[in-house]
């Protein structure tokens, strides 16, 4: 299974170093269902709660919001405990400040999992100073005192206060001991379990500016920022002066950049190099870069750079998989052996491409640098490694720097990048005036932090009884030597290491010179993919139900791991993905289904950031190769409590609906640029390939976590597994057009 | 030479390049941002609004080509969310990031105004122009039945 751990860690890494990881350590420590070594700092409600004398109770939204509902869920968590009514409460969105809101990024599935138990403290540390404070006012023990929406009550006496009556006397309190808190019996709630609809509907949907590309500063230039279409390519000369000349246009000039070689290239490797172009609006801006010629030097970054191609990564990669893999992951029995006495092998080479984000709303920043300070307003992911990268590539001091984070249309892992505020606090300091840096979607596809392509060969060993004796993996990837580019890895425990008694993974890596980064459970995304329909080709290779397989190997006996256990570490319960998998077999009628020629079902599933999800799907394919998704039913386990049943299902019905688009898209390279500029050529799902999804949870005794991502990954082999399932044709390499299929 | 317009019953006057799109004439010049830019091809959709009754898509249509017809923006709904679509969008809690429901609900009001109780294929066969890179569509549906028949005429001046 996926190493969660080991992606928080890559994840932390991006949002933020060693502060966040300080601040993060101890909740996620109990998020993973281990004891903390330390009780973490607990978050003060100052911070987060504000109630005025007339009872408006102002709630901070700590998280960026990028769809994924953190702006109305985190702040149901405290006015759960605070005990008022929903409707008394209004969100405000915070600004970075991680001393006083503990880790503010928007990744890996973390919220729900980091932010459940501190801030349910943090309501319950406000309940209490209310009560504390009514009951200094009537003289009375605090015991005697309970709350009710917003009240507090003395039974007793009949007498009660509003907490906006209270409020001055608070203030004045010290704040209470957080292990002292008394915390509401979940059967007593009334916020958290029930649908709540998203707290900037109201404004969203009389289109207020609410997005990044909505801010509008006094004086504000618009900026565009043409970059060379091969990755880190320099401008060797471009016609500046006929570009200054056109309408509206206030500047124009050339900015050399700061990306250096490195043999692996990061997420977000500092500032590529470029034009900018300034102007009064952003048509005008846009409209001069059409007119600009420039002649770049496309080998400036790398001198392989213009070569790279899809083609040649397809051949090297073809070449590697015949070799031994550079790097053993890990490795126990004897799989040769094992393979040679096997009764049975199956060997496949899977492979899957480079994809883009494509996230609705285009990069943007806008910054106003000013006397050495620089203020920002991002729709960063991960504001707090934003503002690290800022102050380091501009030199000044991140005390300097105040970043406001306004709602984002859309994430995807995209904006845990931070490139796009970059080159805004850089113009903004270059010409002097806020500037605001809109992308067109034509830089978003040139320019993106891609999902890296990646192959696999497979072998497995069958005993006579069909069970497996023996897997090998091999992954060729991109990196050099055992480092795997951003998000292009795999780690030792890969499912089903552990569960065979003959196991090898290992990789091969191949250079590349390009960005490639987190894409929305990232690492399971592909990994999901290839591992679940192999499982799948192996089952049916042993005449077996692929849910019988799988349950086999989930009871096995493990045999561990070769990670040396960390104390509060996460563990993968192999009964936690046996418990979803049965679940959705039951609700989609697996073990009943039909077999009819044209329609089959596929099954698969997955555990990643700390969730675990199984999936079944239903497809109908065509005489001519055309694939209708019917039908799909999922079932996620993210523990004992769903605090907002509407933001948590819909999380699962837009990773449904990113999972099938994963299995018809992908952008291509060739002279070392990508082919594809726009969504004509990536075509994203639409609302008539959208199939019935039928969404339900598995409640479990475990703390609460994320939903963000565990839906998606098993969305993809579910749906591969169920076209083998209609046609008796495997789908090994994605996108389905390799396989001369399409999606209807 | 400024061009007349007519936005959400407001008629007003802008000074910009008669090649300007509308969807950046909305935006930068009459300061209306409900309608957003996602492509600048016509692909997804985001910049939707209404002119004279149709769903139009306005990061590709010239701002000169409109001069003279009605505009309606995401705006011109209500500016208090009462409008039906308004009001299934809310109750079906549709958004997720929300970037793409300015021309979600744009071209939603076009079917409606045309076809009052849609089937699951009309709105399909309608809204596919509009992308949600989020995946909300089936709740787009959802709304969208939620809303039909509530459109009353004078709803729609």
């Amino acid at each position: 299974m996926a190493l969660n751990r080991r992606h928080f860690l890559q994840l932390s890494a991006l949002a933020g170093g060693g502060l966040a990881l300080s601040l993060y350590d101890q909740p996620l420590a109990r998020a993973l269902g281990g004891q903390p070594e330390q009780r973490p700092p607990a978050l003060s409600p100052r911070a987060f709660i504000h109630i005025d004398r007339t009872g408006k109770i102002t709630i901070q939204a700590k998280n960026p919001e990028v769809g994924q509902g953190v702006r109305t869920m985190l702040p149901m968590l405290i006015a759960e405990e605070l005990d008022v009514e929903w409707s008394q409460v209004r969100v405000e969105q915070a600004s970075l400040d991680e001393a006083a809101y503990g880790a503010q990024f928007a990744g890996g599935s973390m919220s729900t999992p980091l932010n459940w138990e501190p801030l349910r403290r943090v309501g319950a540390a406000g309940r209490q100073l209310m009560i504390t404070a009514a009951a200094h006012r009537w003289s009375v023990p605090e015991q005697e005192c309970s709350t009710a929406a917003g009240r507090v009550l003395h039974t007793a006496s009949q007498r009660s206060l509003s907490y906006g009556e209270l409020a001055d006397d608070a203030v004045a309190l010290p704040v209470p001991d957080s292990a002292s808190l008394q915390m509401k019996n979940p059967k007593d709630y009334k916020i958290i379990g029930k649908f709540t609809s998203g707290v900037d509907n109201p404004a969203l949907l009389t289109g207020k500016p609410l997005f990044g590309i909505d801010v509008a500063l006094p004086g504000m230039l618009h900026a565009v920022y043409q970059k060379c279409p091969v990755f880190a390519g320099k401008v060797k000369s471009a016609n500046l002066d006929q570009i200054k000349a056109m309408p509206g246009v206030r500047h124009a000039f050339i900015v050399e950049g700061t990306v250096r070689a490195a043999a692996v290239v990061q997420s977000d490797p500092g500032l590529e190099p470029g034009i900018a172009i300034l102007a009064d609006t952003w048509w005008q801006a846009q409209a001069a870069r059409k007119a600009m010629k420039v002649v770049w030097d496309t080998a400036a970054g790398s001198p392989t750079a213009p070569a790279q191609s899809s083609k040649g990564f397809d051949d090297k990669a073809a070449q590697l998989l015949k070799q031994p893999p550079g790097h053993t992951l890990r490795a126990y029995g004897d799989v040769d052996a094992a393979f040679k006495s096997a009764a049975k092998t199956v060997e496949a080479t899977y492979a899957y491409p480079f994809l883009v984000h494509g996230a609705l709303e285009p990069q943007n920043t806008t910054a106003r640098f000013d006397n050495g300070k620089l203020e920002v307003w991002t729709t960063s992911q991960a504001p707090g490694g934003g503002r690290r990268l800022v102050a380091h590539e501009l030199g000044i001091a991140e005390s300097d720097i105040t970043v406001h984070m306004t709602r984002t249309g859309g994430g995807f892992g995209r904006r845990l990048m931070n490139d796009y505020m970059l080159e805004a606090a850089w113009i903004s300091r270059e010409v002097k005036a806020p500037v605001q840096v809109l992308w067109s979607r034509e830089d978003d596809f040139a320019h993106d932090a891609y999902r890296p392509a990646g192959w696999h060969g497979f072998k497995a060993g069958l005993d006579a009884q069909g069970r497996v004796v023996a897997w090998r993996q091999h992954l060729v990837t991109f990196g050099e030597g055992e480092h795997a580019a951003p998000s292009a890895g795999i780690g030792p425990d890969e499912f089903p290491s552990g569960r065979v008694p003959n196991y090898f993974i290992g990789h091969s890596a191949m250079p590349l010179w390009l960005r490639t980064g987190p894409m929305r459970a990232p690492g399971a995304n592909a990994i999901a993919f290839v591992g679940q329909s192999f499982l799948d080709e192996v089952a049916h290779a042993a005449g077996r139900d692929p849910l019988d397989l799988q349950l086999e190997l989930l009871a096995a006996t493990p045999v561990p791991s070769a990670e040396p256990a960390r104390p509060g570490g996460y563990v993968f319960r192999p009964e936690r993905l046996a418990g979803v998998l049965q679940q959705v077999a039951e609700e989609s009628g697996w073990r009943s289904r039909k077999r009819a020629s044209g329609t089959g079902m596929g099954i698969a599933a997955y555990a990643c950031h700390l969730g675990y999800c199984a999936e079944v799907a239903e497809v109908t394919v065509d005489a001519a190769n055309r694939v209708r998704v019917n039908k799909v039913w999922a079932v996620a386990d993210v523990g004992h409590q769903i605090i907002n049943p509407s933001g948590a299902r819909a999380q699962v019905e837009g990773a449904i609906i990113e999972g099938m688009g994963h299995t018809a898209l992908e952008v291509t390279m060739a002279g070392g640029q990508m082919e594809q500029s726009n969504y004509p050529q990536y075509r994203l799902p639409r609302i008539r390939q959208t199939p019935e999804m039928h969404i339900s949870w598995r409640i479990t005794p475990n703390p609460p976590t994320g939903l963000g991502e565990p839906a998606l990954p098993p969305a993809i082999p579910a749906i591969c597994n169920a076209i083998f399932a209609a046609t008796g044709k495997r789908i090994r390499t994605l996108p389905l057009a390799k396989s001369g299929f399409s999606l209807a | 030479m400024p061009l007349k317009l007519t936005v959400n019953n407001q008629t007003m006057q802008v000074d910009a390049a008669p090649d300007t799109p509308l969807l950046w004439v909305l935006r930068e010049h009459l300061g209306l941002k409900g309608a957003k830019f996602g492509c600048g091809v016509g692909a997804c959709g985001a910049c939707t609004v209404i002119v004279d009754g149709r769903a139009v898509r306005s990061c590709i249509t010239k701002v000169s080509a409109v001069a003279g017809s009605k505009i309606t923006t995401l705006e011109g709904l209500s500016a208090d969310g009462t409008h039906p679509v308004q009001k299934a969008w809310d109750e079906v809690d549709v958004p997720q990031c929300g970037y793409c429901q300015s021309g979600q609900m744009m071209s939603a009001v076009a079917l409606l105004e045309n076809t009052p109780k849609p089937t699951d294929a009309q709105i399909d066969t309608a809204m596919n122009g509009n992308l949600c890179r989020c995946g909300t569509y089936a709740r787009i549906r959802e709304a969208i039945h939620r809303a039909a028949g509530q459109m009353t005429p004078a709803l729609r001046d």
